[in-house]
């Protein structure tokens, strides 16, 4: 553990008054302050210190015991029996045993999950987190994900682990999800300045259609070729859908353009499980090509009897 | 919008030991939006963080409302670029 040198932490001299301590770290917190440096750790952890300098020469008798035991803090606990040892029992002096901290008087306390924010150097000159003052609590920066998923992966829910500044998070993706479509994940940001709550994690998903299929919102569309003579006499045809094949009956003197809608064939309804769009299915008529001979003079044939 | 999702503006400047005119002034400058039921001013919940930060940029740090529209504009510029960065470091692999 080394010796913090608040003065330099803060950039003023030793014999700076109270008024220039506070303008030193007001300018330094303005530009290392969480909120000005969204997703910036190294900002992050000198505002840390910062106010870790500011709490003790803020305050002045945190200011006086720091002063006193300077570099020899090691050496306090020795300083300070000694000196009770003097005082042949007139009692303890402004400090409660040693350095335990100092015993009451402040205004608020914290709980002890808050000790990791401060320096291993603070928490034994000053004690745990006995007697700190009230510091401000901020929230922690919102994290921002990219997720990249297919039309496919995202027909059904599913779970997927990502990394988030170097923590895996396993998240669980609802079926349904849209291109562009934001899920908040609250508390999985970054982790709040002095108690405060964690910032939460935005996932934008970023939805590949790698399929013939259209989607607009749950219901999906897609086009079918059929052939001239199944479209004029009827019969039937096995489609792919998101949920597997089906086969369909294409009624006699069907038209190209025919549209037919299959309920519940369509994309899933995000967060409503069970639920799904329609399928749109829009019969392509296709007229064939490279007519033989004895084709060309049935066509004329049906053309006379037509006209 | 559920009336839970709406936290009266008094109750929030009560609580923060702020002033009224303060959350005025940023609504008149569009930073934030304050909605109206029964003419009684209310914070949507979604808008909180935001107005926490800015409480904390002017009370803490002492920044005029004129600062806090600066910053706030070229916050919205660095998350946005923060956010092309990682979609281009996501293509990229």
């Amino acid at each position: 553990m080394d010796f913090v040198d608040y003065y330099k932490t803060l950039g003023v001299p030793k014999n700076a008054s109270a008024e220039d301590i506070k303008k030193a770290y007001r300018k330094l917190a303005r530009k290392l302050h969480p909120d000005v440096n969204p997703n910036d750790k190294e900002a992050h952890k000198k505002f840390q210190q910062i106010n870790e300098a500011n709490e003790v020469l803020s305050d002045p008798e945190k200011r006086k015991k720091y002063d006193q035991y300077g570099e020899n803090w090691k050496h306090a606990d020795q300083y300070e029996q000694a000196r009770q040892q003097q005082a042949q029992g007139a009692g303890r002096g402004g400090f409660g045993g040693g350095f335990g901290g100092f015993g009451g008087g402040e205004e608020y306390t914290y709980s002890s999950g808050d000790e990791g924010d401060f320096s291993d150097f603070f928490e034994s000159l000053f004690g745990g987190s006995r007697g700190r003052r009230s510091q401000a609590k901020y929230r922690g920066q919102d994290y921002n994900a990219e997720l990249q998923l297919s039309l496919k992966d995202a027909y059904a829910t599913h779970k997927q682990t990502l990394t988030i500044n170097g923590k895996n998070v396993r998240v669980t993706i609802p079926a349904g999800v849209e291109n562009g479509q934001k899920l908040k994940l609250k508390g999985y940001g970054s982790p709040g300045v002095n108690g405060g709550p964690n910032g939460d994690l935005f996932i934008t998903f970023n939805i590949k259609n790698e399929t013939d299929l259209k989607r607009e919102g749950n219901d999906l569309y897609k086009v079918e070729d059929v052939d001239l003579y199944t479209a004029l006499l009827g019969g039937e045809k096995t489609i792919e859908t998101m949920s597997g094949k089906i086969k369909l009956k294409i009624n006699p003197e069907t038209q190209n353009g025919t549209k037919i809608r299959l309920k519940g064939k369509g994309y899933p309804v995000f967060n409503k499980e069970g639920q799904f769009g329609d399928l749109y299915i829009t019969w392509n008529v296709k007229l064939p090509t490279n007519l033989s001979a004895k084709e060309k003079e049935l066509f004329t044939e049906l053309s006379k009897l037509s006209s | 919008m559920e009336q839970d999702e709406l936290i009266p503006v008094k109750d929030f400047c009560i609580y923060h030991n702020i002033e009224y005119s303060f959350i005025d002034s940023l609504e008149n400058s569009g930073l934030i939006s304050v909605t109206s039921v029964q003419q009684s001013a209310f914070i949507p919940l979604d808008e909180m963080s935001k107005l926490e930060k800015f409480v904390r940029l002017h009370y803490d740090l002492d920044i005029n409302l004129e600062g806090i529209e600066t910053i706030n504009y070229l916050l919205e510029k660095i998350e946005a670029m923060q956010e092309e960065i990682l979609q281009l470091k996501n293509s990229s692999i």
